[in-house]
Parts: structure tokens; sequence; C-alpha cells
């Protein structure tokens, strides 16, 4: 057959390509929240109910350069990539299985019905009766928050995958594990991403809930831990500096781990739902 | 010496069953209102280099029939024999172009879906992949597009690439269920002339499902017509190398007698 040519690209105006993205577009949006925050806490004038960003800003600094937040920041990330990779892993595991089998497919439906609804603090009480205040405790909790959502997203995007893509896999002789791994995980990967994003911020949550819950009696307590004894002490600042970690670490891992992610998968192979 | 292999050859050719063959094949599906007979006791059998085009009306069960010859589907009754052998799965001896475009995998350029198939299909070594790949790439004309992710494609350059992969396979039997249905009439013309060139070249034996006359006497050597509901043997043409030139007499006849014979209204339209 005759070549097909090669299309003939444009480089798009300079101006165009400075503001194509919406970095600039977000800085703005920030910036507005920090005056706000700033006006309204001056004008309240209680630092004991809503401190200054100034003096959040300051409380948060002076935690950093005593390396307790470093500390108790490292601590809770710790634990929160154990529970969150236990959790992963068993969710590829038990969605495999649902994938190859009718009765594995019935067991993730029947399971992830019962305990996706369950709320992780509920079993809070549970762990701490088999585990025992500590981190087996805490991990059991992520785990639990992170299994259903991530194992739901990865069936219904197992499901989704269109089926003459099924076949042009099968065509080629691909059965079990293999399948799963070469076809239908990356077929169903907008719909996996978007349920270890969700995965991620139930984890983040009920790590720092759970820390906050039974902090009282744990000697290297996390970021939990760090806002409880703040508040304990009437440190608001400081209270607010410890929250003002967690939104940046949300943000640090939303914006540049899965944005980046997103961007070498979906975006470049044209799957995104825009 | 010599001739004892030789000997067995003949042997074996005089006695060896069809390439495909296909024995009293019924094909259902159940549905929430009951069992749905979409194909009712087929036969037929193809021989090497030969290109067989199943035509029908929408809903006659070709896709259905190829389906099964594929191994997607299970007969309900019959068998269908590949080499003499019960076909029971699907495998890279049948590959088949589908006329759905998402049927390449889009995480993978367009090397790289052809290069996979080798590799997952065939066993070739990485580097053989490649180059077996870029071979076929540029036979169907995609030499510049190697490094395009899929979604980046025109409907007809995402067929060339399925028509690609599949030859690449170098199947005993090539499946095609009209890959150009979703084309528009002057892209079609273009690919069913490059494709019964490709098919000519390496000579291999294909059966091809369209609802297009026109289509079935262009790319096949012989065209088998179904009835819709259920899909049951009609009528068959051999279509003489004279008659596939486009405009000629010889065309335009064996056109109305495919008309005449399978569609009781001689003036309904069949595109
Ligand atoms: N998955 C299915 N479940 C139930 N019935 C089906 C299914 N697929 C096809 N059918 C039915 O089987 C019959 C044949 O369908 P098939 O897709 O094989 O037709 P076709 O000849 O390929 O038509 P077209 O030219 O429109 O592609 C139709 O009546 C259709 O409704
Ligand atoms: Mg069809």
């Amino acid at each position: 057959m005759s070549d097909i040519a090669a299309p003939k690209l444009l480089r798009a105006p300079a101006s165009q390509r400075a503001f194509a993205g919406t970095p600039w577009r977000r800085a703005v949006i920030l910036a507005g929240f920090a005056l706000i925050w700033e006006l309204y806490a001056r004008w309240l004038d209680n630092p004991l109910l809503l401190p200054t960003m100034g003096a959040t800003l300051s409380a948060l600094w002076s935690a950093i350069l005593s390396g307790e937040l470093p500390d108790r920041t490292l601590t809770s990330l710790r634990v929160l990539t154990t529970g969150y990779a236990i959790g992963v892993a068993v969710a590829a595991i038990l969605t495999t299985l649902a994938a190859l089998s009718r009765w594995g497919n019935e067991a993730l439906g029947l399971l992830t019905s019962m305990f996706n609804p369950l709320p992780a603090i509920a079993l809070l009480p549970v762990a701490l009766l088999w585990f025992g205040v500590g981190t087996p405790s805490l991990i059991f909790v992520i785990v639990h928050s992170v299994l259903w959502p991530v194992a739901l997203a990865c069936h219904g995007g197992f499901l989704a995958v269109p089926p003459t893509l099924r076949m042009a896999g099968r065509n080629l002789g691909l059965s079990g594990g293999r399948f799963v791994v070469e076809i239908l995980v990356p077929a169903a990967f907008p719909q996996i991403l978007s349920g270890l994003r969700i995965g991620w911020a139930f984890a983040w949550r009920t790590l720092i809930a759970a820390e906050l819950v039974f902090g009282v009696s744990a000697r290297s307590g996390g970021l939990g831990w760090f806002i409880y004894t703040s508040r304990a002490q009437l440190e608001t600042a400081s209270v607010f500096a410890g929250l003002l970690t967690v939104i940046l670490i949300g943000l640090v891992v939303e914006g540049v781990i899965f944005r980046t992610l997103t961007r070498l998968t979906v975006q470049r192979w044209g799957q995104e739902q825009a | 010496m010599n001739v004892a292999p030789r000997l067995a050859g003949l042997v074996g050719d005089a006695v060896s069953p069809p390439l495909l063959a296909l024995d009293h094949v019924s094909i259902s599906y159940p549905t929430r209102d009951g069992i749905l007979t979409a194909v009712e006791d087929v036969s037929f059998t193809l021989s090497a280099g030969e290109r067989l085009v199943l035509l029908g009306p929408s809903g006659c069960g070709k896709s259905t029939l190829l389906r099964t010859v594929g191994g997607f589907l299970k007969p309900s009754a019959g068998e269908i024999r590949l080499h003499g052998k019960r076909i029971v799965a699907p495998g890279p001896d049948r590959m088949t172009v589908f006329q759905e475009f998402d049927q390449l995998l889009p995480w993978r350029t367009v090397l790289g879906n052809v290069r996979y198939a080798l590799e997952r299909g065939k066993s070739l070594p990485r580097g053989q992949a490649e180059e077996v790949a870029r071979h076929w790439l540029t036979r169907v004309g995609l030499k510049n597009f190697v490094d395009a992710f899929p979604h980046t494609l025109s409907g007809g350059m995402k067929q060339r690439v399925a028509i690609a992969r599949a030859f690449a396979l170098e199947p005993a039997l090539l499946l095609m269920d009209e890959p150009f249905a979703a084309l528009d009439a002057l892209t079609r013309r273009q690919m069913q002339d490059e494709l019964l060139k490709l098919c000519e070249e390496t000579g291999s034996t294909a059966l091809f499902v369209t609802h297009g006359i026109d289509e079935a006497i262009r790319v096949g050597t012989r065209i088998i017509a179904l009835t819709p509901h259920p899909g049951r043997l009609a009528a068959s043409f051999d279509v003489l190398p004279e008659s596939r030139v486009r405009g000629t007499a010889q065309f335009a006849e064996l056109e109305r007698q495919i008309q005449q014979s399978v569609f009781a209204d001689p003036e309904a339209e069949y595109v």
C-alpha cells in the first residue's frame, strides 16, 4: 500500500502556550483564599479560635525547625504507605480472582457491598481488641479504607472494557493472569487510577482520624497526634499548622504524583474521559 | 531416498482435511425471552488460498458465525474444524480484524500494537518482533505513523494497523468482520483494493464478512449468501478473476445474479 504522509505540525503562538496550563489560575485562587483568611482572622482577633495565616505559618516554621513536625509527618506517611500498599495489593488479588471466575466475581460483589459502606473508623475498636494500641491497628483500618473503593473501581473498570478489545486480546491466545495484567488492567486504567485516588484520600482521612482517637496513649504518634496535643495545649496556631501540613501533603500527592501518573498514562493513551 | 518423503506428501495431500470445515453448525444465544437461534445448520468447507465471503443482510448471523470460527463463541450444535482439529478456543492461528475501531490497544503505539501481538501470538523475541512489525506497517502504508498512539489515527488508519497486525502473525486463516463498514465510500474502495493485493501477494486464506454485494465480489473468490432469522445458507457463487474488475459487464452481471437470487425484492438497495 502507498505510504500515508505524516501530518505537518505548526507551533502554537507563544501567547497561547504561556497561558495554556491551569497552574496560574490555581495560584490566583489560592492567593485569594489566603487573603480572605488573613483579613477575617485579623478582624475576628481571637487567636484561640482562628489564628491569622501569619501566626499559622510561623507556628508551622518553628514546628519544622524543632524537628517535631517532620518527625510526626514521617511517622504518619510510613503507616499510610504501608497500609495503602497492602490495601491495593489485596484489592488487586481480589479483582483478578473476580475477573477470572464467577465465584470470585460473586464473592467480590458481596464483600464490597458489605464492607464498602462501613466507615473504617468504626472498625477501630475491633482493631484495638485484635492488635492492641499501635501501628498494626492503624494499618488494619487503613487497609480497610483503601481496599474496598479500589477493588470496586478496578472491578467496574474491568467490566467496562469493550468486548472487541477483550476479543483482540484473547485472539492472541492470552488467558488467566496475563490477560488481566496485559489487557484488562491497562484498558481499565482510567477507572483504576480514580480508584487509587479515592483510596488515597480515604486512607489519609482514616489515618488522621484514627490517630486523633487513640493518639492519647501512643508514644510516637503521627500528625493526628500532633494536632491533638496542640489542641490540648490550646496552641491553636499549631493545630492549624498541623492541618495545613495534612492539606499540603494531599496537594502534593494529588498535584504531583497522581497528575504525573495521569499525564503519562491515560492522557497519553487518549483514554481520559474529558 | 528422495522419493519416499515426496510420496508421503502426496498421499498426505490426498486425504488431508480441508483447511476449515463447518459441519452442521448451529449457534444460539440465551436471551431473557428464550433461546435465540442466530445461525442454523450451516455447513461449508474452505481450502487453502480461498477467500470466502459470507454475504447477507444485517442480523443474519454473519458476525456470530465468524466469532464462532474465531473460537469466541461455541456452536450449540455441529462442529468447526481447522486442519481437521475441532476449534475450542481463540488463537493466533485465526486472526480476526473486527469492524470496531477499538480493537487496538490504546496504551501501545502503532508499532507497539503489532510488536506485542507478535511477541504473544508467535512468541518472537522483542527485536525480531519489532522488525516484522515494521515490515508489515510499511506494507500497509503506515511507515510514518509507527510511533503514534491509536487515538491520534483516523478510522481507516486504525483498520490498517489491525490488518497489519493480522497479516504479521501469518495465521492459517484470516477472519474479517466488515472491517471497512465504518469507513467512507472512497476510503472503503481503496482499502478493498489494497486488501485484495495483500491477500493475493501472500496467498492468504480468508473468511470475510460483509453485507455489500459489491465488496463481496471485489474481495472474494467465492461468495456464500445467507438468509436471515435464523441464518442459513442460501446460495453460493464462484467469483472468476475477470468478474472482479469493477465496471466490467461480468462484474455487473454477477452483481445482478446475486441480487436476484438472494434478495427477493430486486429493487432492494444493498450497500
Ligand atoms: N450477544 C447477543 N445476545 C443475544 N442475541 C444476539 C447477540 N449477538 C447477536 N445476537 C442476535 O443474533 C442475530 C445475528 O447477529 P449478528 O451480529 O451475527 O448479525 P450480523 O449478520 O453480523 O449483522 P450485521 O450485518 O448488522 O453486523 C441477530 O438477530 C442478533 O439480534
Ligand atoms: Mg456483524
